[in-house]
């Protein structure tokens, strides 16, 4: 399912001729574990009250999103080739209002992981078992609004109890749109900065799902306090000359730089 | 007798926590200045401060709505939208979430506190979100109405209160509609329109204005946005003349949105009384006032002068 995952987000950005190719490809198998092993879902029914939520705080890597939606049902894949086109379903960035199974509008980073505790104290407030997972960027967390979440995600105590059913994953690439994280905005201790906001800290290879799975598993047993899956990942993950080039950052393939993508993800 | 805008608010939150569980309010460390601690107090587990977190706020607002709350978010006027313009934009504009931003010390009439917390631009900021509905209330009695109007209505409302306390400005059987500007005295030889604090200041140059036998059209036009185009027309057609007065800068606020109508629909000559570009400073709510020419005096003058223009205009 990744690679098909993948082939569809090079085809439809190569068709586009605008998208985010790297930051797509490096989430693949943390959206892959997500959609088709953890989340409880509906694709029939994508406004179910009790589904899981999933929330892409990084609204750039909509072209996976969207392959995941349409492999899981909620869309056609033979939506997936409109892509930024003129009346699609399929925004250059997600859309509440354009997109079945698309939870929030995104694209204008760090806002995700506040929306997400919105949805994970209405649960609590309503008493539902529902669990909300938000995917963020680590360029994201370069924004003071993440942080601000993270704070009060840890601090709030509806029902008396406190918002254990919310899971941040941090893509954690290394690399944005100017280049290294470290060369633009160190974000290095990462792991002990979540810890010391109060977080239940897990950090797993981004690229190997049954290490993703049993980190999904594990935040469900967490009791009091929410869980961050740092999930270490490539930017461009399996296309040769994309692999952590921050050119792949939101440059299109060309046609034959698509046939050579392609090539690779066979 | 003066009344609190802001007790007004917080006693209507609290009617509608007893009415409706799924109303929820969130703070930013201001509830005893926005008296949300009124419904903090009787809902403690509905009501979450958020910190001195506007942002995150907003993004908390946005997800309780989107699972079907009705989310009242309040801070001061200064702080949203202005601080997290964004964040309304793409978290509860775009989506047209169920989020009432109601923000307490609009305006200069913070007084004291000096430029940073005097809210001069905000209504241009909510009034330019696609489907927001913008609405100033004039005196206690609407603050209460417009926000229990804002629980019923879906959709995303910016609703703007002032520090001091106000007159009355409405008769007893007054009812705040969404849309529609309310007549507050009847007169054909120039309308004044007001809106907040400044209701009160038009009825007062119209009663010096009757004195001299002038007689002025007064329209609260609270309802900013969606604003009463027809009665903006009306009294365009009928009075010949119309004088905007606002707590708020010349751009994007009543003036500007008025005169948008006019150039389109009826132009007559026209004067927009507001803030000029500029931002204030420290002093007694009065006298910032009177230093920006939010007067009844001023109105006054100018509805003179105004009234001069249209007569050799005729």
């Amino acid at each position: 399912m990744a690679k098909k995952l993948r082939r569809h987000v090079i085809t439809m950005i190569g068709k586009a001729g605008s998208g985010h190719p790297g930051g797509s490809l490096s989430a693949v198998e943390i959206v892959t574990a997500l959609y088709f092993k953890v989340l409880r879902h509906s694709p029939a029914n994508p406004r179910w009250e009790d589904r899981d939520r999933f929330i892409l705080s990084k609204g750039h890597a909509a072209p996976l999103l969207y392959a995941a939606l349409a492999e899981s049902g909620y869309l056609h894949v033979d939506e997936l080739p409109s892509l930024r086109t003129m009346g699609s379903c399929l925004q250059g960035h997600c859309d509440v209002t354009t997109t079945p199974g698309v939870e929030m509008s995104s694209g204008s980073l760090g806002q995700g992981l506040s929306f997400g505790i919105g949805v994970a104290l209405a649960g609590h407030l309503d008493g539902r078992s529902y669990r909300v997972y938000v995917l963020l960027g680590d360029g994201e967390c370069d924004e003071g609004q993440v942080w601000e979440a993270a704070m009060a995600a840890a601090h709030f105590r509806p029902s008396d109890t406190k918002l254990d059913n919310l899971v941040a994953i941090i893509d954690h690439n290394k690399q944005q749109i100017d280049g290294w994280n470290y060369e633009v905005m160190n974000l290095e201790p990462l792991a002990e900065k979540w810890k010391a906001f109060g977080w239940h800290t897990i950090e797993a290879d981004g690229h190997d799902l049954s290490q993703l799975i049993s980190a999904f598993n594990e935040a469900k047993q967490v009791k009091g306090r929410p869980t961050v899956i740092i999930a270490h990942t490539t930017k461009g993950k399996a296309v040769s000359f994309m692999e952590n080039n921050p050119d792949f950052h939101g440059k299109a393939p060309t046609a034959d730089e698509m046939d050579r993508a392609l090539e690779d993800l066979k | 007798m003066e009344q609190s805008v802001r007790e007004a608010y917080g006693r209507t939150l609290v009617e509608l926590g007893r009415q409706n569980p799924n109303i929820v309010v969130l703070d930013a460390d201001l509830a005893k200045s926005t008296m949300t601690i009124m419904f903090a107090k009787e809902f403690s587990e509905r009501f979450f401060d958020c910190g001195i977190a506007e942002q995150n706020m907003i993004g908390i607002a946005a997800g309780l709505a989107a699972s079907g709350k009705i989310v009242f978010a309040s801070t001061f006027a200064v702080f949203a939208p202005g601080r997290c313009y964004d964040q309304i934009r793409m978290s509860i504009a775009q989506p047209s979430l169920n989020v009432k931003l109601v923000t307490t010390h609009g305006g200069v009439t913070v007084g004291e506190d000096g430029a940073s917390h005097q809210a001069v631009e905000d209504l241009a900021l909510a009034c330019s979100f696609p489907g927001f509905n913008v609405v100033i209330p004039a005196d206690a009695t609407e603050a209460a109405q417009a926000v229990r109007l804002a629980a019923q209505t879906c959709g995303p409302f910016y609703i703007r209160l002032t520090r001091p306390k106000v007159p009355p400005v409405y008769p007893p059987d007054y009812q705040f509609k969404l849309g529609q500007a309310a007549t507050l005295r009847e007169g054909n030889d120039v309308t004044i329109m007001g809106m907040g604090l400044m209701v009160d200041v038009a009825l007062k140059a119209a009663q010096m204005l009757a004195g001299d036998g002038i007689e002025c059209r007064v329209l609260s036009m609270s309802s900013l946005k969606p604003l009463d185009e027809d009665a903006v027309v009306k009294a365009a057609q009928e009075t010949g003349a119309i004088i905007t007065v606002e707590e708020h800068l010349r751009h994007g606020g009543l003036g500007s949105t008025v005169a948008q109508v006019l150039a389109e629909k009826r132009p007559v000559p026209m004067s927009i009384i507001a803030i000029n570009d500029t931002y204030s400073k420290s002093g007694k709510p009065e006298e910032l006032l009177q230093k920006q020419g939010l007067t009844a005096v001023n109105v006054e003058n100018t509805a003179r002068s105004l009234l001069l223009r249209k007569r050799s205009s005729d």
